[in-house]
Formats: structure tokens, sequence, C-alpha cells
């Protein structure tokens, strides 16, 4: 389960340092102000209208939070990075903490600093699964279970999106060459706003189900710091990387947790997910399925 | 307009590599040094020394650590607050378990400590590099956040991990006033900055930046890239945990692992990028302007809102000091990527030439 929340979360890494070459920190940041959006507008909408239908109160909201990440996504290009074509990593690495800080400030202003909950009527009950294979079967939650099946359905459409259509083979092209594919009439610009709102609406999935688990608060942010070894470890340039990556990060923190924890005194998930990532890296120095870096004196 | 080295020649190789070649610039900085440590104790208020000028020297040792790792060795590094956290704590068990340990050889064997935290949390930097080496970095960070707060021992078995320090001196002086803390930072920070200054211009320093410019190339041409990137994080996990020990006993007196937090790497690192990377004076500029920033937002925002009629309560201003923040610091990225070091270096080329420039 979070596992499945770590992959979309990388996902959004992903898809942005592919296509422009950002190592966008401000993922966390877009994830909180997308859920806080949703949850809000789930909130305004029956106020506004007099709408007293749930369900589509909370399409128009969830459609409503896609425009703003939408919004997010074309003045993030224009205002910045617009201007910081060609800069060093490092810069553009902090271009994206400014706008982490920017989001958080302007998302907790508009949309207040409490605790949401997003109510999408996703089931909560328990249920047996497998009883019949082995003995006992297995607990599943029905919201984890729900959950897995929106990210599984998401990874597929944007996996379509980018091999079937031509805006996602343009996608790739730039995520290839920025010069070639500058050259061959793609406009760098537009694909930049399209991969910064595709990553806006996976923070919005993303933060919808976190948030109608856990309700939407500050420490969203922190879940794109626990993402990070998700997509070191899948590669950085890898979409089934992320995806498989965010799994083995999942099972392998609450591995840890349980069987380690007790040990050394529990709360090892974070740094253990790091130090999992570190040593994969040591074998693998560009992710399980990155590209292969290759140096050129 | 501006002072030139006209007229000064250069007769041996000693007068010709010294740290700072222009008569000039020597006379500068004795005359800031002065400033500083005669001038401004005799006018700064306590406020002045608790929120301003401590933390400002603090934060510029750190930055200068932070400064040759990233900016010098370029390898870029989000882990300085658990080097901090690291030698802060480290030099608080070295003062409170030894019994008679003066407050000096503390401080070291905290940086110490530090700096063999660095060189085991650098050792990837020997097989990953760029982005992939940042975000390893933030083991260490999270590592040293989880060790100090679960390990009871290195807190003396204090449950929420936060320890305090008193009755600190130096050579039988008691340094409890401000000004004396002010003073005791300043001279860990002259020292330590000038000792920095002249590792950077000797071989070992060209080791580093030819490690950052191209590290292949380094290695080809007979540059070893093990032996200058441990030590890179050697020297600089170094200072920055003199840095945390001094922000930890001087600045907050008492703290918890949250003080040094993966936010303080952040901080630390704009900075360095803010100021100038791979530029001593750099860091000063940075943590300057870092320290400087809040602490202007605080004052200036509730007399500016009250100007255009809106009452904004305490969380409202909290919330858009975060926006101004990280708004500014996206505007000076795009306006300046390479630092204020740099807008300092253009202006100072202006200046050579004018009034006639060509």
């Amino acid at each position: 389960m979070a596992g499945m929340l770590y992959s979309l979360v990388a996902l959004g890494f992903v898809l942005i340092f592919k296509a422009s070459g950002v190592f966008n920190f401000a993922q966390g940041a877009m994830v909180l102000f997308a859920a806080l959006a949703m949850a809000r507008f789930a909130e305004w909408i029956p106020q506004w209208t007099g709408l007293d239908n749930k369900a589509l109160a909370n399409v128009l909201a969830f459609a409503l939070a896609a425009v703003v990440m939408f919004v997010v996504a074309w003045l993030v290009e224009r205002l910045v990075l617009r201007h910081l074509v060609n800069q060093e990593a490092a810069t553009l690495l902090m271009a994206t903490l400014g706008i982490s800080y920017f989001l958080d400030g302007l998302g907790q202003s508009i949309f207040g600093s409490d605790i949401y909950k997003i109510d999408v009527g996703m089931p909560k009950d328990p249920v047996m699964i497998l009883e019949s294979t082995f003995q006992g079967g297995l607990l599943i939650n029905k919201e984890d279970l729900y959950a897995a099946l929106i990210a599984a359905a998401l990874v597929a459409a944007l996996s379509l999106f980018f091999q079937k259509t031509s805006t996602g083979r343009a996608l790739r092209a730039v995520a290839d060459d920025h010069q070639a594919a500058q050259s061959v009439g793609i406009p760098l610009g537009r694909i930049w706003v399209i991969v910064w709102t595709v990553a806006g609406a996976v923070a919005l999935v993303a933060g919808m189900i976190w948030g109608s688990k856990l309700g939407v608060q500050f420490s969203l942010t922190t879940l794109a710091l626990r993402a990070l070894p998700v997509v070191i470890l899948g590669g950085l340039t890898s979409v089934p990387g992320a995806i498989v990556g965010g799994l083995i990060i999942g099972v392998g923190e609450k591995m840890s947790e349980v069987f380690l924890g007790p040990y050394v005194g529990g709360g090892i998930e974070i740094w253990f997910a790091y130090v999992l990532a570190l040593v994969f890296l040591l074998f693998r120095p560009q992710g399980l399925f990155g590209e292969k870096i290759i140096d050129r004196v | 307009m501006f002072y030139r080295e006209n007229g000064q020649f250069k007769t041996s190789y000693r007068a010709d590599e010294q740290i700072f070649p222009i008569a000039q610039d020597r006379w500068a900085i004795l005359v800031i040094l002065l400033i500083a440590f005669v001038g401004v104790p005799l006018f700064a208020s306590d406020y002045m020394f608790r929120a301003i000028l401590i933390p400002f020297t603090i934060a510029s040792l750190a930055a200068l650590g932070v400064n040759i790792l990233v900016g010098y060795c370029g390898q870029i590094s989000l882990g300085s607050g658990a080097f901090m956290a690291v030698g802060a704590y480290a030099a608080y068990n070295f003062f409170e378990r030894v019994p008679g340990m003066p407050l000096i050889p503390a401080l070291l064997l905290g940086g110490m400590s530090s700096m063999l935290f660095g060189i085991l949390f650098g050792l990837p930097s020997l097989r990953v590099k760029g982005l992939y080496l940042a975000v390893a970095t933030l083991a260490a960070q999270f590592f040293a956040d989880w060790m100090f707060l679960r390990i009871r021992w290195f807190t003396l078995d204090n449950a929420s991990g936060s320890v305090a320090v008193s009755n600190l001196q130096v050579f039988g002086l008691p340094l409890e006033s401000d000004v004396s803390k002010y003073l005791f930072c300043l001279t860990a920070l002259a020292l330590l900055a000038l000792a920095a200054k002249n590792l950077v211009r000797g071989a070992i320093g060209r080791e580093w930046m030819a490690i950052r410019d191209m590290d292949v190339a380094a290695a080809v041409i007979g540059i070893r890239p093990m032996y200058a990137k441990l030590s890179a994080f050697a020297v600089s996990s170094f200072i920055i945990g003199v840095a945390g020990a001094l922000w930890g006993f001087f600045y907050l007196g008492a703290w918890e692992p949250s003080a040094f937090s993966v936010d303080q790497s952040f901080r630390m690192l704009f900075m360095v990028i803010i100021g100038g990377l791979g530029s001593i004076m750099g860091s000063f500029f940075g943590a300057a302007f870092i320290v400087l920033l809040p602490i202007g937002l605080t004052l200036i925002l509730p007399p500016l809102a009250a100007l255009i009629g809106i009452q904004i309560s305490t969380t409202a201003s909290s919330h858009a000091e975060l926006m101004i923040f990280g708004g500014l610091i996206v505007w000076f990225l795009i306006v300046e990527p390479h630092g204020l070091a740099k807008l300092w270096s253009t202006g100072k080329q202006k200046l050579r030439l004018w009034p006639f420039p060509h």
C-alpha cells in the first residue's frame, strides 16, 4: 500500500526528471497543494452551488484541483524554468526547493492549515482473500485494494499516453535529447507545461489516496522525502523503475520495521529505505533500470 | 576609482603565491577583522548579538564547510544537518562525560567525530555522483535524526533527545555574556576560514577543483579520486561539525535532534548556492542573506500589511513569509545563478575601469 503511493510520488519525480532534467524537490509540496485543493473544493462546492450529491461534488473538486495543478505547472514553466535553462543541476534543485517553500506557504494561506478529510467514499471494511489457497487467508483492507487499483490504472494510462499519442512521443523525444527535439520543431516550453501538469495530476491522485486514508495535513510533504530512495533505487529515468522501486521500498520498510526494529528501538523505516537504496547504488550506480551512465572526457 | 594592483611587483614565488596577493586586500581584511573583533562589540546591543551576530558567524562557518564539499569538490551533499548534529552531540558527550574536559578540546573532538561520520557517508561518492549522490547523502541525514532520537546513550538517557549545556568557560574565563560568546565564535570562524582559504589554494584544493570540473579527466592525469573526494568530505564535515557544536553550545544552549533536521541541510545548501559556489567569501554573503532574510521579513511584513489596511494573523504572516522566502530564492537564482560572490566580482571588474570603461 505504502509502496504503491511511493511509486506514485516517484513517478512524478521521474516524469519531470526525464523531460526537463530537473530533480523536482517540489513534488511533495505539489502533493500537499493538490490534496489541499481537492479537500477544500469538495467542501466548498456544495456550499456554493447547493449541490448535495457527494459523488458529483467530489468529481467536480477533482477536476477543479486538476485545473489548479495545470495553472501551477504553467506558472512554474513561465516564471521559473524558462529562465533557468542550461543551469547547473544544483541550481535547478535549489530552485525547485524554492518552489516547494512557495507552494507550502501559498497552499496553506489559500486553503487553510488544519487537517482536512477527503472522503471519496472508499469502503474501509477489511476482507479476507485466498482463504481457499492456504490456511487463514490474507486480511486486506478494501481501501488499500482500491488504492492499489487506482494507482495501477493510472500507471497503465500513463504508459499508454506515453507510447501511443503524439504528445507522448514528443515527450519521449524531449527526454532523449532537448536540442534534437527542439530542432525538429517540438515546442520545449509546451512540453514542460504538459509534463508538470501530468506530474501535478499524479501528485493529485497520490494526495487524494493518502488524504482519504490519513487526512490532508502538512506532513504530506515528507512523503516526497520518503519517495526519494524509490527514485534512485529504480533509476532516475525509468518509469517501470519507479513502480518496482516503490514496491521494493514499501515492502522493505515494513519488513525492516517488523523484523529488525525491535532490536534497535524502532522507527528505522525511514533511513532503512535510504540504506537499502544506497546498497543497491553501490552495485548499480544508475539504479535498477536507469540508463547506463557513460563518462566521456 | 577602485584600487588596482598596479605597481606591486612580485619578486619571489612566495610573494606571488600568498593568500592575499594585493596589499589593499590585506589591509581590507585587517580592517574587517578589527571591526568585527573590536568595533562590533562596542556598539551592538544584546538583541543584535543573540538574533543576528552569533547565528551569522556560526552559519558562515557551516556554509564554509558545505562550500568546500559542494563548491570546491562538486559533491552535492544534503547531509550537512547530520554532520552538524554529530558535531553537536559528540561535543556534548565529550564535554559532559569526561570529567574536567575543557571546552575547546571538546569542540574539536566533536568536529573529529563529525569528520569520521562524514568519511563514512562519503564512501558512496566513490561510486555514485551528481543527483544520485545528493539523495544518498540524505541517508546520513535520516540516520542521524534517528540515531539521536532513539539511542538514549547519546543524550544521557534523556527521553526526548534534548540536551543542554551550561557553565561554559575557556581558560578559566566564563562564557556567559553574549559578547564573549560572539567573540569565541568569531575567533573560531576567523581561524577556520583562514585555514580553509589556505587549503583551497594549495595542492589539495586544486585536486578538489580538478575533481569537480571533470572527475574522469582528473583521474587520468593522476589525481586519486578516492583520496580527493574523501579528504573533501573529511575537511568539510570537520568544519560543519565544529559549526554544529558551536550552534548547539552557544546559539541554542539546549537543543533536540529536530534542531538539525533536513531543513537545516537545505538552508545550508541555499547559503552556498546563493552566496556563490566555490568561493570562500560567498559563504559569508550567503549566510548573511539566509540569516537576515527571515528576520527582515518578520520585521517588515506586519507594518507593510497594516499599511495597505489588512490585519494579518501570525499564521498567515508565517505562511506569507514562507512564500516570500521561496519566491525570493527562485527570483535570486534566476537573476544571478552564480551567486552573490559573482555579483561582487563583476562589480569589482566594473569599478576597476570606472569612470572610463571601454
